[in-house]
């Protein structure tokens, strides 16, 4: 009984610590410093979705003017 | 602009993936890590190239039972869209396996002889490469009617080809990708979390706006191009 007591303590243990072992992007988020990475995005998202606006604006006219 | 509430609606979809995309919890997998939030940018690009290919092949059958010309414009430039995806979505493919499929015990040369063997890049740029034949063929033909009867035709072939090429045979091989012999590659219920799935349907469905956004007005500017030249 003792041994399987062991058993499953260590099989939780190893469980748990490969669930903490992973590593992820934490102290990042814990730092703020993500919301740069998405205002950087966002900027480019931004500027291509602007470049779109005018490019269509520009057709609206050419159509209107033939 | 025109009939715009759709382009809206697929930036603010975008936006939100962006924020979205960055900040929820994912499932710690420890060989994806954080990479796992690519699913709502490199899944999404194949995603949007297969709906644009769809409506490039619906047009292409529309031009031959109406023989419009405007159908066949638009075949080509959900086409030329949908290539556009594609070479994305295989970029983006080539830095996120060059971090999560390296085998740390090979040099990155070596281990790239597994990576070329992946029935998914073989698959994906099989169907690449038989829409770019689809643009080449175009081009090589003079006489308007017959560079539309044919190139429709042809479209028709080549989405026939998406078929084996990346639904059924990237299914049936074991890869290093999500979905080899088991399951779906990009759908899978078992490797995305209910709250990634929140964010990605979203995201196909931005990018996708976009890329049909951008088709529609290389229509536009296609059919104005053609009135002057026939002024």
């Amino acid at each position: 009984m003792k041994k399987l007591i062991t058993i499953f303590t260590f099989i939780v243990l190893a469980f748990f610590a490969n669930a903490q072992n992973v590593k992820m992007a934490d102290v990042m988020k814990e730092s703020g410093k993500i919301y740069v990475v998405i205002a950087v995005m966002l900027t480019i998202l931004g500027g291509l979705v602007l470049y779109l606006i005018r490019l269509d604006r520009k057709i609206s006219r050419l159509e209107k003017n033939k | 602009m025109r009939k715009s509430w759709w382009k809206i609606l697929g930036v603010l979809l975008l936006v939100y993936t962006f924020i979205a995309g960055l900040l929820i919890e994912v499932p710690r997998n420890p060989q994806l890590q954080e990479t796992i939030r690519n699913l709502f940018f490199h899944v999404c690009m194949w995603m949007g190239m297969m709906i644009l290919f769809i409506v490039s092949f619906v047009r292409a059958i529309m031009y031959l039972r109406t023989n419009k010309h405007i159908h066949d414009i638009a075949s080509r430039q959900y086409a030329g869209v949908g290539i556009l995806f594609g070479l994305l979505g295989y970029l983006t493919g080539a830095i996120w396996m060059s971090y999560t499929w390296i085998d740390s015990n090979k040099s990155i040369f070596n281990s790239f002889d597994t990576i070329a063997r992946e029935p998914k890049l073989i698959g994906a740029a099989i169907a690449l490469l038989v829409y770019a034949a689809y643009l080449v063929l175009r081009d090589s033909i003079q006489d308007i009617d017959k560079k539309a009867r044919i190139s429709a035709v042809y479209n028709i072939f080549a989405f026939a080809m998406l078929f084996p090429s990346i639904w059924i045979i990237p299914r049936l091989l074991d890869s290093l990708h999500p979905g080899g012999s088991e399951g779906n590659p990009a759908l899978d219920p078992g490797s995305a979390s209910a709250n990634m799935r929140l964010v990605f349907y979203p995201a196909i469905a931005g990018w996708t706006l976009i890329g049909v956004w951008i088709a529609t007005l290389k229509i536009r500017m296609k059919i104005i191009h053609e009135q002057k030249l026939s002024q």
